[in-house]
């Protein structure tokens, strides 16, 4: 075979800015979808912890559309769908600032924020539900047994699902791809396409993909110990 | 709405065929379980690697998850696709490269689930089985596995639905599978995109929504019926 490996070619110059640019917008999806995703997965819980029908139906129903359907339907239904409700004046703004990764990171919140409420929610469900009437029974107010009883538990129990969920958004902003977001495996394909170095383009993608995962993996074993409910 | 399904409901279905190739919801159902189908043996062997008594063999099988895990399936999906036809030497079929990039992804992730079930056996199993005489061969296959595999099916249903969504990806390396089909049917009706993907999204839906219910439902016989034999064991 022919072929000879030659990084040099795609670590310098033109091509090693567009890698740049390529990890600089995978992180800041990576971050921006992470930290709206938690918030809203909070809100989702709170909501559904409600006793009231039709708001937990809602919850219920966001949940499922966003867990049933493949994430990369999920961004087309927002960049090419949602695109068409919106008057002209406001899409061509959006695209002046970059409607992709926007919606991008739209949808990716919003799947996260599914998949995270239902963390949470199993979190919570893993406590007995003795404990909140042995809190509420020595005095405690309802709010005051979630804040020092009922929370301080779940949150430790969700924290590895949680953190699992985290390298699967991570490895998800890949799909951004898709939408045509120029995030490291859309700079990956186009320097591909561009210097024809097929294994140097990948395989440096490749490798910084898998450089950050470990990194969340070993983070994710490190606080999932550290955190560890000691009582049973 | 309605006019979209009349028009192209039956290219949703079978993509062109019978005047093309076959596509759409028909194309991503074969993917799916023919990739479900060759990612089970493969998923079995790692399963056995990962609970091997042999260091190196436990070190191998661990390593390789971990790296699956570590990689996102569509950089996967590009390696089976633009540079695996240069390392073989001769082009395949769009479809076998995605079928090949999830198959290698699921075999990491279904080898875990597999490798659980087999962990979660009792160990007086295995040391029934070998107080009776047996080796490791007859162990594994006719004592621990058929155990093992009856207690994940459940988990062994939901990586279909999981395998069902990922194939979506394989609209990037333009496989012809339900969302290329909608896409290019996007790109005939450029005025409604919202129905179309509407549609798309309502698809893949119904048919991943019954499939996770369907797996709650397994989940609830399987646990009954373990339940159910120590109850009759203590009774005995």
């Amino acid at each position: 075979m022919g072929y000879q490996l030659d990084f040099s070619k795609i670590l310098q110059g033109e091509y090693l800015d567009l890698i740049l640019q390529g990890i600089q917008t995978t992180m800041v999806l990576f971050v921006l979808s992470w930290f709206f995703g938690l918030l809203l997965a909070i809100v989702l819980t709170v909501v559904r912890a409600v006793e009231f029908r039709p708001t937990q139906l809602l919850v219920a129903a966001f949940v499922e559309y966003h867990r049933n359907v493949p994430v990369l339907i999920q961004l087309f239904v927002w960049y090419f769908g949602f695109a068409v409700v919106l008057p002209d004046a406001v899409n061509e703004y959006l695209n002046d600032i970059g409607a992709e990764i926007g919606y991008a990171i739209v949808a990716l919140a919003l799947n996260k924020a599914a998949y995270m409420s239902e963390d949470f929610r199993s979190g919570m469900r893993s406590i007995h539900p003795a404990q909140m009437e042995a809190a509420r029974s020595i005095g405690l107010t309802y709010l005051g047994a979630m804040r020092w009883v009922i929370l301080p538990q779940a949150w430790r129990l969700a924290l590895p699902a949680l953190l699992g969920q985290t390298l699967i958004l991570f490895k998800g902003t890949s799909l951004a791809a898709g939408i045509g977001v120029a995030e490291l495996s859309y700079q990956a394909r186009y320097i591909e396409e561009q210097s024809f170095r097929i294994f140097e383009a990948y395989g440096i993608a490749t490798a910084i993909y898998m450089l950050i995962s470990f990194v969340i993996m070993w983070l994710t074993s490190v606080l999932s110990d550290r955190f560890r409910l000691r009582v049973k | 709405m309605l006019e979209i399904i009349r028009d192209y409901g039956l290219m949703l279905l079978i993509g062109e065929y019978p005047h093309g190739k076959l596509g759409g919801l028909a194309l991503t159902l074969i993917i799916s379980i023919v990739s479900l189908a060759v990612t089970f043996p493969c998923a079995v062997l790692i399963a056995l690697a990962r609970t091997a008594q042999s260091r190196p063999l436990k070190a191998v099988a661990s390593g390789f998850v971990h790296c699956v895990r570590a990689i996102p399936l569509l950089m996967l999906i590009f390696w089976a696709y633009f540079a695996l036809p240069m390392v073989i030497g001769f082009p395949i079929d769009a479809t076998y490269t995605l079928i090949i990039a999830i198959v290698i992804y699921q075999t990491a992730y279904l080898g875990e689930i597999i490798a659980a079930g087999i962990k979660g056996l009792p160990n007086g199993q295995t040391e029934a089985a070998k107080a009776l005489g047996l080796s490791y061969i007859p162990t594994t296959f006719r004592v621990i596995l058929p155990q093992a595999i009856f207690n994940v099916i459940p988990g062994i249903v939901n990586q279909l639905t999981t395998i069902i969504k990922e194939s979506s990806l394989g609209s990037i390396i333009a496989v012809s599978e339900l969302s290329y089909v909608m896409l290019q049917v996007n790109s005939n009706e450029v005025t409604k995109p919202l129905q179309i993907f509407g549609i798309l999204a309502a698809t893949y839906f119904i048919l991943c929504f019954a499939l996770s219910q369907a797996t709650n439902w397994l989940e609830r016989r399987i646990a009954n019926r373990r339940t159910g034999r120590v109850i009759v064991e203590a009774v005995a």
